[in-house]
């Protein structure tokens, strides 16, 4: 006789519902079953960190730093992000008031999105992109609208796209340039109009710029350092890319002292503060990590020329990515489904791909090749897709 | 430094195609630019690197501290070139602070580099003292670690 070990009927609460469960996980499980395969599914550095930044947050355990820090992050850290940003992005922010450090940026933008969101609120976003963005709205009682941005525009998003999504209900925008899946950037011109759109409408946006410094050929602009964009934007960034820190957990927010006041409260019950350890290796990030972005920039800049011209060679057309470290190209003509398409290529090649359908339907018809990989597998998994789709 | 050398240095091996791709550039661009760098001596040749510790020669390497005279006409350059064509040095560097040379030397036994030292370097005119110091283990050699860090291990996917 079986015994059930479900919770009792209608125990998880109503709003979950509609929150899928995430496609990239869907898909990990299917490829953790297979061996021997080189997966382009991974959306974090191939790096590891770099090894003054790890020899910091040894010495930091070794101090005995093992203990709570403040609610908003240790001083010493914010004093180095507010250098960072006005350096970086030429925006001010005060370390005391308007910047708060959180476990990874996936916090920061859970923070941001529950101290803004009334229940009904619409947060507009776009599509195809980062598998949080909807559900943390959702999970806020508030309506996610996506913006869906398409290859003939580079996956850019203009203000003309907004206007016609924008209701009395709309309280903030959610923007990710560089972006995941995409690898879009936006230009000065898109930034402009956006933020115009923005302060016509009184939009508060929260812009995750986790890979901006992941950018190649383009300048690299926040919003918040658009006109009148400063006091409301969320700005929204961390160390796991660049820096290539993704186990650290360690990001941050800069926003003006009344919401991050906000964030501070939700965060200092939730989570009380980012791990010390992690604060430590982020101060040194800060303070001496310059040089390894620049030698891990040029690193994914060749594997982004090497794999955007292979793709393009093998006739999936892709745009050429700008940022971040993923290509997106299109598989729409070869007459599969993005799923099938990535799971006949993992069967009969065992390279791994993530449908672009796991960022939004939107997605269909597209393929998210992260190139964070060695530069011989990538030449080696570009050499078994073009056998693949030759195949077809 | 240049990108096409950079990469170079990383690998010799790779391919003109390859490096083209990366770069964005034509492979004939390539090719072309690496002819340019031999012919005017920029690029000096390719070596692979090898962890010889793993290898079961004989082979004896030291370092050696060198102070020599400068000269009125060449300063230390010409005593420098002379220690230099050794083959027994491997790298030879002029050095700020408590001495002027430093040699990398390579020997089969400690016999036969006691004997270079004392008795084709020591007697060199223009050499005043020499320091020998005898290398026991290799850790890390032209930026490349002679020990594998056990491989971490990423999610095969992930957002």
């Amino acid at each position: 006789m079986s015994v059930s070990r479900s919770a009792p009927k209608s125990a998880i609460a109503a709003h979950l519902d509609g929150v899928p469960r995430s496609g990239i996980r869907d898909f990990f499980e299917i490829v953790s079953t297979r061996k021997d395969i080189i997966s382009l599914g991974i959306g974090e550095p191939d790096f590891v960190t770099p090894w003054r930044i790890r020899e910091e947050s040894i010495h930091a355990l070794e101090r005995g730093s093992t203990s709570y820090t403040a609610n908003l992050g240790m001083l010493e850290l914010r004093r180095e992000i507010a250098a960072y940003v006005r350096r970086s992005y030429g925006v001010e922010y005060d370390p005391q008031t308007e910047i708060i450090v959180t476990v990874g940026v996936s916090e920061a933008l859970d923070l941001a999105v529950r101290a803004l969101i009334n229940p009904g609120d619409e947060v507009i976003y776009h599509e195809p992109c980062y598998v949080s963005y909807a559900p943390v709205v959702a999970f806020a009682h508030g309506r996610a609208v996506a913006a869906r941005t398409s290859r003939e525009q580079d996956f850019r998003l203009n203000r003309d796209q907004l206007e016609a999504l924008v209701t009395d209900r709309t309280k903030a925008l959610l923007l990710n340039f560089p972006t995941n899946p995409t690898g879009a950037v936006l230009l000065r011109r898109d930034l402009e109009g956006i933020a115009e759109f923005a302060v016509e409408h009184d939009l508060i946006v929260l812009s995750d710029e986790i890979y901006s410094e992941l950018t190649y050929e383009s300048e690299r602009i926040s919003i918040a350092a658009m006109p009148a964009m400063r006091n409301r934007t969320v700005f929204l960034n961390g160390f796991s890319k660049a820096w290539a820190m993704t186990g650290f957990r360690i990001g941050f927010a800069c926003a003006p002292p009344d919401l991050t006041e906000a964030m501070m409260k939700i965060h200092q019950y939730t989570m009380l503060c980012a791990p010390v350890l992690s604060q430590w290796a982020a101060v040194d990030a800060l303070r001496n990590g310059d040089g390894d972005i620049v030698e891990m920039r040029e690193a994914y800049r060749q594997r982004r020329n090497l794999i955007h011209s292979s793709l393009n060679a093998m006739g999936l057309t892709c745009h050429k990515p700008s940022g971040a470290f993923y290509a997106f190209p299109y598989i729409g003509h070869l007459g599969l489904s993005s799923k099938d398409f990535a799971l006949r290529l993992l069967d009969e090649k065992k390279v791994a791909c993530v449908p672009g359908t796991a960022f939004g339907d939107s997605g269909e018809g597209f393929l998210r090749c992260a190139y964070a990989t060695d530069i011989e597998e990538l030449k080696e998994a570009m050499e078994r897709m073009a056998d693949f789709v030759e195949s077809l | 430094m240049d990108e096409l050398l950079k990469l170079l240095k990383q690998n010799a091996l790779e391919s003109p195609k390859n490096l083209a791709r990366m770069l964005g550039i034509a492979e004939e661009d390539v090719k072309k630019r690496i002819e340019q760098y031999e012919q005017q001596g920029i690029i000096r040749g390719y070596q692979a690197i090898i962890n010889e510790d793993r290898l079961d020669l004989e082979k004896v390497e030291a370092v050696i501290e060198i102070r020599i005279t400068p000269e009125r006409e060449g300063g230390f350059d010409r005593v420098a070139r002379r220690i230099s064509k050794f083959p027994e040095v491997v790298s030879l560097f002029l050095m700020s602070g408590g001495y002027d040379l430093l040699a990398f030397v390579k020997g089969r036994t400690l016999k036969e580099t006691a004997y270079f030292v004392s008795d084709k370097l020591a007697t060199l005119e223009g050499v005043v003292s020499t320091s020998t110091h005898f290398m026991l283990k290799t850790y890390k050699d032209q930026g490349v670690l002679m020990h594998t860090d056990e491989d971490h291990e990423r999610l095969k996917v992930s957002p």
